[in-house]
């Protein structure tokens, strides 16, 4: 069972691929059946179930991955496209120095409570993204070392990427607590 | 709903509790927010053995604005106000990286003159991006003249974005699949003015800074990156290069009209701030160099795509004086008519002057995205500084944050 929607856009998979190879990584990890590419423009994704994602990403980065270049979140609550089993996604832009090659790796999460594992042991660069990604999004990195909220304010309670906190918020601005120069 | 409770932050407990700790031999240092030397509002927590740095915790957000949460609910073409804000430096870098994901997102391919129109604006503003980092670093490390022969040109290149939209800081120039004026004879003109007054500004500015001993002194094997390190922590741009990784969209990943200019991607392998500050150097002439070949190449011709494709805004004229043109704006402006976008995601990235700029777009096939996920190179360097400042002095701490020029509305978006 996995934890995505199929991807609106054509499944393609010919022998002239000039990534093949690396399809072949992952379906070497996650077996032929599970492999789920698709291609819009020129990215090439692939989704991931969100248990397997560690085994997927060490493997890529064995066979050439050495640069982990973007990580970020998607909240897809009341999204149009097809209908998908997660609310969350995160998605892993990897690419490699030499060969140029791009991939981009998604995996969905879901409430209650969405738990990933962290990019960290192989990525250091992975720590503020993830960072930030669980500050807009709340999704938990299991294995990250230092875990905070990165942008917004250590008490604030609410993950405002999220598609259900309004675009003005709920009054933390206007109900922030001051201080007076008495009480400082 | 009942606001949450907010509490003041880790910050206030964590000094608490290190001042009842005396066995500890380190002390703690806060360095900004408000500090000269940060240029904008970031800050540093230091952890010290005399002025030694043992440990530095950047605590940033000071400058959050939600930028991307405004990008869920402004149209595309709107939504340039907001990323001109991000890397305020660089403000037509910006425009270029976010159409450049949009139009990859539509499919629009653009007319000859705007991609040349696109590269000649992105050179402009990484020199100009390059020369703040340059000029603003010196400034800190005590080189006062430099800074003033640096911004000296910076102003000359502000005429060139205010002669070409109406507005010297956040020009707000390009449109989906075009731009919002064509370039006229008196824009190309104080293009020109910039490329001539360059070389002496170059020769300048090097001499002042790489012969000046207390400025070698102070950057010469100072926060050393090494190439291992650049790739693992993600780390593009001259920050990148100057640890070995000779990577550079502009040729390896071509875009717009890169592929018919000829310049060349300046890297060391040494790592440290002096690396950095060589590279941004060398980067200003190979982006004097672009320019000089764009300003001749620069075809004529449209520089819209069709008004036919049914994405560009006809620009004031059509608009006022046309009835296709009339048509076409009200189309696109109504919010229930307007183009049509994908319901899918793309990821597009550009060479910025910091490094590799991106945005992971995703669509609902309204004219406003549904996630507007910016890859800033800010963000991510920022995140190396206190691998490259561990076990350095404080006065070092210029040295690496001139060189990794952050720009906090970037930091923070």
């Amino acid at each position: 069972m996995s934890t995505t929607g199929a991807p609106s856009s054509t499944e393609t998979q010919t022998e002239t691929d000039p990534q093949a190879a690396t399809l072949a990584v992952i379906a070497g990890v996650l077996g032929e059946g599970g492999l789920k590419p698709s291609r819009f423009r020129d990215n090439l994704r692939v989704h991931v179930p969100a248990g397997r994602l560690f085994e997927v990403l060490s493997a890529l980065k064995a066979s050439g991955f050495n640069w982990l270049i973007e990580l970020g979140g998607t909240d897809y609550l009341g999204y149009p496209g097809p209908a998908r089993a997660s609310r969350f996604e995160v998605h892993y832009v990897l690419k490699n120095s030499t060969t140029r090659e791009r991939i981009i790796i998604k995996t969905g999460v879901n409430d209650p409570d969405p738990t990933l594992a962290s990019a960290y042991p192989l990525w250091p660069g992975a720590d503020w993204m993830e960072r930030e990604v669980f500050d807009m999004y709340g999704i938990r990195f299991e294995g990250h070392p230092d875990l905070r909220r990165i942008l917004m304010p250590e008490g604030f309670a609410a993950f405002p990427l999220r598609k259900d906190y309004p675009l003005r918020g709920r009054g933390e601005r206007h109900n922030f607590p001051r201080l007076t120069r008495g009480e400082t | 709903m009942a606001a949450p409770a907010m509490g003041m932050g880790l910050d206030e407990t964590d000094l608490e509790a290190e001042e009842q700790d005396a066995t500890r031999a380190t002390w703690t240092l806060n360095f900004g927010p408000q500090h000269p030397a940060t240029h904008t509002t970031l800050r540093l927590i230091l952890e010290l053995d005399g002025e030694r740095i043992v440990k530095a915790t950047p605590d940033i957000g000071y400058l959050h604005s939600g930028f991307e949460k405004l990008g869920e609910h402004l149209t595309f073409n709107q939504y340039v106000t907001i990323v001109d804000r991000k890397n305020y430096i660089s403000p037509p870098m910006n425009e270029v990286a976010w159409f450049h994901a949009v139009e990859k997102l539509l499919e629009v391919e653009l007319t000859p003159r705007c991609q040349y129109i696109r590269v000649i604006i992105s050179e402009l503003a990484r020199m100009s991006d390059h020369l703040l980092c340059t000029g603003a670093a010196a400034l800190d490390l005590g080189a006062f003249t430099a800074f003033l022969y640096s911004f000296n040109l910076r102003e000359l290149i502000y005429d060139v974005y205010e002669e070409m939209s109406g507005y010297r800081f956040h020009p707000g120039y390009l449109r989906i699949g075009g731009v919002l004026y064509d370039f006229n004879e008196r824009v190309l003109d104080r293009i020109r003015k910039v490329l001539d007054a360059f070389p002496k500004v170059y020769a300048d500015v090097s001499k002042l800074l790489f012969r000046n001993r207390i400025f070698l002194d102070r950057v010469r094997g100072i926060g050393v990156l090494t190439k291992e390190q650049a790739l693992a922590h993600s780390c593009s741009g001259p920050l990148a290069r100057a640890s070995g990784v000779t990577y550079d969209l502009r040729k390896d990943e071509p875009y717009l009209c890169y592929p018919e200019l000829d310049f060349d991607v300046p890297y060391t392998t040494e790592g440290d701030s002096w690396a950095r500050f060589i590279v941004r150097m060398e980067e200003l002439r190979q982006s004097h160099r672009i320019l000089e070949q764009a300003i001749r190449k620069l075809p004529t011709g449209p520089v819209n795509v069709p008004i036919a494709e049914k994405f560009p805004l006809p620009d004031k004229l059509t608009a006022y004086n046309s009835m296709e043109g009339l048509i076409q704006h009200f189309e696109l402006i109504m919010p229930n008519r307007g183009h049509q976008s994908p319901v899918d995601e793309v990821y597009a990235a550009v060479e910025s002057p910091n490094g590799e700029l991106g945005y992971y777009l995703v669509t609902d096939g309204t004219q406003s995205g549904w996630r507007v996920r910016t890859r800033p190179p800010s963000f991510i360097h920022f995140s190396v500084f206190p691998l490259l400042i561990k076990d350095h002095l404080i006065a070092d701490i210029v040295a690496v944050l001139g060189s990794l020029n952050i720009i906090a509305a970037e930091l923070d978006r």
